[in-house]
């Protein structure tokens, strides 16, 4: 069986318009990390298990690890390198630093996209309801807490849209 | 994962062509639970059909009967939000609800999670002998480490528990499920739908090779007054059930006139007795009446060296359960014990 057979893929990936050839069997993630070289999206697991790898597919968040990038021909994709306005940050990326929300970081890139998401989602009325709904995002270093209140300070701030 | 073709099917009959082509070719729709089983190589295909491009059963619609049709390809996430589901389903939402993570939910549509697989240890574990994955070959949970395993409706043969919330609700609810294949359509009613280890533990389902689901029909009785599902497992959220219960009363001048109770996380499929729901039928909604119902659901109940805790669990997660069915207003996110 020919088994090399590559598909044309189009993706918008933070604006920008790839035109790729893919073979079946890439996870999304790998075509942002190896093919597009946007290495803020990180493998933790590859398995599904512990959210690092999450981006915005079409303005939800999802798993990147356990899609291929052939299914998502014609998408649009907002990785943690799309979301500053040019110098500017992210008012989750300044709620981060200001609520020390991260150690080491490796998670950091899934635990914002993940937040922007459910801020999108708007299911989210309490701090536990954050809490619940941001479950999908692990971290090893244990800064929970300090994502919560980043969470929380953005999700109750001013001007968030 | 094994290198294989991809092809993508745009209608219901073109899926079924794609599919019957070849000897191993495997339908993926969110790819949440297929992809991570051909990482592991513990399932492999020669070609995927994608069959999200497909274009019907992406709706939540009304039927004839009264009741709801829910495409196979509506994602578990915007199953549980839909306004038609939180109002008249609630049981199903918080079911939907108490399952992975608020991503997977996104990815994740119907029709996979009926069809999502075990997670056993050693199913997926290639180095283990393990009759699921290789008939014949042994189980290895059985004198193995089996907390996370069945107390009821096991074999010598296997002993693992369907993992999905989503279904324990389904089984409560008595949806049947629309399919359609090579040869037909036909439908299948939930309880008949998933089978037992028996002789053949490497088959889950009563689903025939080659065949689709295109649907999932709900019944008009959705026990929006009186339900809750509770999930109890080993850390607060994203993580499978060791006992999960799903119940549904209907309650007239404080007397059940009709009571379903399914329970997750114990069975080769979600469990349930009507003999025990018969039971509660014309009876005051009291702990005592709901012990002696989780003693008649729990009848039979046989634990393995790590796991025999879950006959006690489960009892009390009925109990617990169908009293907090009485406050449903009480109910926390994430299908915790209410306060
Ligand atoms: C880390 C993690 C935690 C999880 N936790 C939970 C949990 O707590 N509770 C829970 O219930 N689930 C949980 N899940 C499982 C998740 O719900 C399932 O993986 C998901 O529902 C599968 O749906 P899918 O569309 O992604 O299926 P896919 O992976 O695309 O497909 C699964 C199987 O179904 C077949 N298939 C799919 N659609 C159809 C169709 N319409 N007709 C015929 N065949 C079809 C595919 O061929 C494949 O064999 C978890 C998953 C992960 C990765
Ligand atoms: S319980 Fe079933 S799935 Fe697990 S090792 Fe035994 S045969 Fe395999
Ligand atoms: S890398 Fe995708 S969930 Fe861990
Ligand atoms: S900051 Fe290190 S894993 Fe979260």
């Amino acid at each position: 069986m020919q088994t090399n057979q590559t598909h044309p893929v189009s993706l918008l990936i933070n604006d920008t318009r790839y035109n790729l050839n893919l073979m079946p069997w890439i996870s999304l993630l790998d075509v942002l990390r190896e093919e597009i070289h946007l290495t803020g999206s990180k493998k933790g697991c590859d398995h599904g298990q512990c959210g690092a790898c999450t981006v915005l597919v079409d303005g939800k968040r999802v798993l990147s690890c356990l899609i291929l990038g052939v299914m998502k021909d014609g998408s649009s994709i907002t990785t943690i390198e799309g979301i500053a306005n040019g110098e500017e940050l992210h008012p989750l990326q300044k709620a981060f630093i200001e609520n020390d929300a991260f150690q080491c970081g490796y998670c950091t890139p899934g635990q914002i996209c993940s937040a922007i998401g459910m801020l999108q989602e708007g299911k989210a009325q309490s701090r536990v309801d954050v809490q619940e709904l941001m479950s999908g995002n692990l971290c090893r270093c244990g800064a929970h807490k300090g994502i919560i209140d980043a969470i929380m300070e953005v999700k109750e701030g001013e001007g968030y849209e | 994962m094994n290198n294989f073709l991809y092809s993508k099917a745009t209608d219901i009959n073109q899926a079924i062509s794609q599919i019957i082509d070849g000897q191993n070719n495997k339908f993926i729709a969110g790819g949440t639970n297929i992809n991570d089983l051909l990482k592991y190589f513990i399932t492999k295909a020669d070609k995927l059909v994608d069959i999200n491009s497909i274009k019907d059963n992406h709706d939540i619609t009304k039927i004839n009967n009264g009741g709801i049709r829910i495409g196979a390809l509506v994602t578990n996430a915007d199953t549980a939000y839909h306004p038609i589901i939180e109002e008249r389903y609630p049981l199903l939402s918080k079911a939907i609800l108490a399952g992975a993570s608020a991503q997977i939910r996104n990815m994740a549509t119907n029709g996979g999670n009926i069809l999502q697989r075990t997670r056993c240890y050693y199913f997926y574990d290639n180095k283990t002998p393990c009759n699921k994955r290789e008939p014949g070959s042994g189980c290895s949970a059985l004198g193995g480490y089996n907390r996370i395993h069945a107390i009821l409706g096991h074999s010598e043969n296997c002993i693992a528990v369907f993992p999905s919330d989503m279904c324990v609700a389904l089984a409560a609810l008595e949806a049947t499920i629309n399919i359609s294949g090579s040869e037909g359509e036909r439908t299948i009613d939930f309880a008949d739908f998933h089978k037992l280890p028996d002789e053949t533990p490497e088959i889950d389902n009563n689903l025939r090779k080659g065949e689709i689901i295109t649907s999932i029909d709900l019944p008009e009785k959705g026990f929006q007054n009186n339900y809750s599902y509770l999930k109890l497992r080993d850390r607060s959220s994203y993580s499978f059930a060791l006992v999960s219960v799903a119940t549904g009363l209907i309650i007239e001048n404080g007397t059940i006139t009709e009571a379903r109770i399914a329970l997750g996380g114990v069975a080769h499929k979600p469990w349930r007795v009507p003999k025990a729901e018969d039971f509660l039928k014309g009876k005051e909604p009291t702990a005592i009446n709901f012990v002696a119902a989780a003693d008649l659901i729990l009848e039979g109940a046989f634990g393995f060296e790590h796991n025999k805790f879950k006959i006690e669990l489960a009892k009390k997660a009925i109990v617990r359960n169908s009293l907090m069915a009485l406050e449903p207003e009480k109910q926390r996110a994430g299908a915790k014990p209410s306060l």
